[in-house]
């Protein structure tokens, strides 16, 4: 049991990392990576979602028909994101603006079916939570880390906050950083720069 | 309701649809497709003609749906089910009827209809005409238009990967990372339309 946790860890967290090893599920997301504050916001409903519906489709995995799968899953991953849409809508309502449409579009983001589809409707609740978890924070880092740069050299502020150099008149704000441009560079960088990493000596 | 002026705002907002505001150069909408099926220009032209035909209709159904069962209803928090009920069954629907009365069409677009169900694109088109409070025929126009951007999109990236395939590129670049970047540039390309349409 150990090892076999350790071994969902690693996976998600690295080894088939959503994000730059299996490129799925980066649509909802990574349109709000232009501000760290949203980014951070859209990846821990991600998380919430994610992790509660592996859960969720494990534990019914047994009652659901094979025929109409799919269907139950898209239901149930729907639940979670109104849920999340909801408490977003009445306890902080700018964010829920400023992310837009974006949160209901976790129901149509490939990695949560993904997830559910390879994995959760074949294991224990246990371990398909810890898979949904881990995939979901293999997930944030990575996108965290592309929204840090995208507003740091794009606007000079990290979370809102001004930095002392970025902000100052030595740095000349990289605009297209902060365009939709400026993320699919910068994904491909981080996707470039993570996949050599792993790459054996030729 | 003066039915001429609303015509051509919806022209507008399809021009800009395709171009100043493409679904998914500027707003990312359906990569995962996008990356996994433009290898080749001929799959790429069946989903793309697929995405067109659905995102068209089902953005109008969903604004039927919106206008006269939920917001009568006052189950605005329901949309998200609802909708991708509507577009599940459509897909299906569509399947269905194309299998039926024409085995050629279904050749070439039937693998791909199922792909589309999750889409974001098509939810995305949807939620977007919510939230901007369109019109029915604006609606209409929008959906055509994220249609056609998406299908250009996804032509253009195609053509450049067939051409790729037999470039020398940095390993860790393969695949997805090189495809990114072409992305990256068409995006900054559809830019250039910025400022075509006036009143954006």
């Amino acid at each position: 049991m150990q090892a076999e946790s350790k071994n969902i860890i690693m996976q998600g967290l690295w080894h088939s990392n959503p994000v730059f090893r299996q490129v799925l599920g980066i649509c909802s997301t990574l349109a709000v990576t232009n501000l760290v504050l949203n980014t951070t916001v859209m990846c821990l409903a991600l998380l919430f979602t994610l992790s509660l519906s592996a859960l969720t489709v494990s534990i019914l995995r047994r009652l659901t028909p094979r025929n109409i799968r799919m269907m139950v899953e898209t239901l149930i991953i729907a639940f979670y994101v109104i849920i999340v849409d909801v408490v977003l809508k009445a306890y902080w309502p700018d964010m829920s603006r400023s992310l837009g449409p974006y949160v209901g579009l976790i129901i149509t983001n490939c990695i949560v079916m993904g997830r559910c589809e390879a994995y959760a409707n074949a294991n224990p609740p246990g371990r398909a939570f810890l898979d949904g978890l881990f995939n979901a924070l293999g997930y944030s880092f990575v996108l965290l880390i592309i929204a840090t740069f995208r507003e740091v050299m794009g606007m000079g502020t990290f979370m809102g906050m001004a930095l002392p150099y970025f902000s100052g008149p030595h740095w000349d704000k990289w605009i297209i950083m902060v365009m939709p441009p400026g993320a699919f560079f910068m994904l491909a960088i981080v996707t470039w720069v993570f996949r050599s990493i792993g790459l054996p000596k030729e | 309701m003066n039915i001429p002026s609303e015509m051509s705002q919806a022209f507008v907002i399809c021009v800009s649809a395709i171009f100043t505001q493409n679904i998914l150069l500027t707003y990312f909408l359906g990569l995962c497709p996008f990356l996994g099926v433009s290898r080749e220009v001929k799959t790429a032209y069946g989903l793309g003609l697929a995405v067109i035909f659905v995102m068209t209709t089902t953005s109008v159904l969903n604004w039927l749906a919106y206008r006269y069962v939920l917001a009568p209803l006052e189950l605005h928090f329901f949309r998200f089910i609802l909708f991708i009920i509507i577009i599940a069954a459509f897909v299906q629907f569509t399947e269905m009827v194309i299998e039926r009365y024409s085995p050629l069409l279904y050749q070439k677009l039937g693998v791909f209809l199922p792909l589309i169900t999750v889409n974001c694109a098509i939810l995305g088109a949807s939620l977007f005409m919510v939230i901007r409070e369109y019109s029915l025929i604006e609606t209409v126009g929008y959906g055509l238009g994220s249609g056609i951007g998406w299908f250009l999109a996804i032509m253009a990236m195609a053509g450049i990967r067939q051409k790729l395939a037999h470039e020398r590129i940095p390993r860790g670049l393969q695949g997805p990372g090189i495809a990114l970047i072409i992305a990256g540039l068409m995006a900054l390309a559809f830019m250039g339309f910025t400022g075509v349409l006036q009143g954006q």
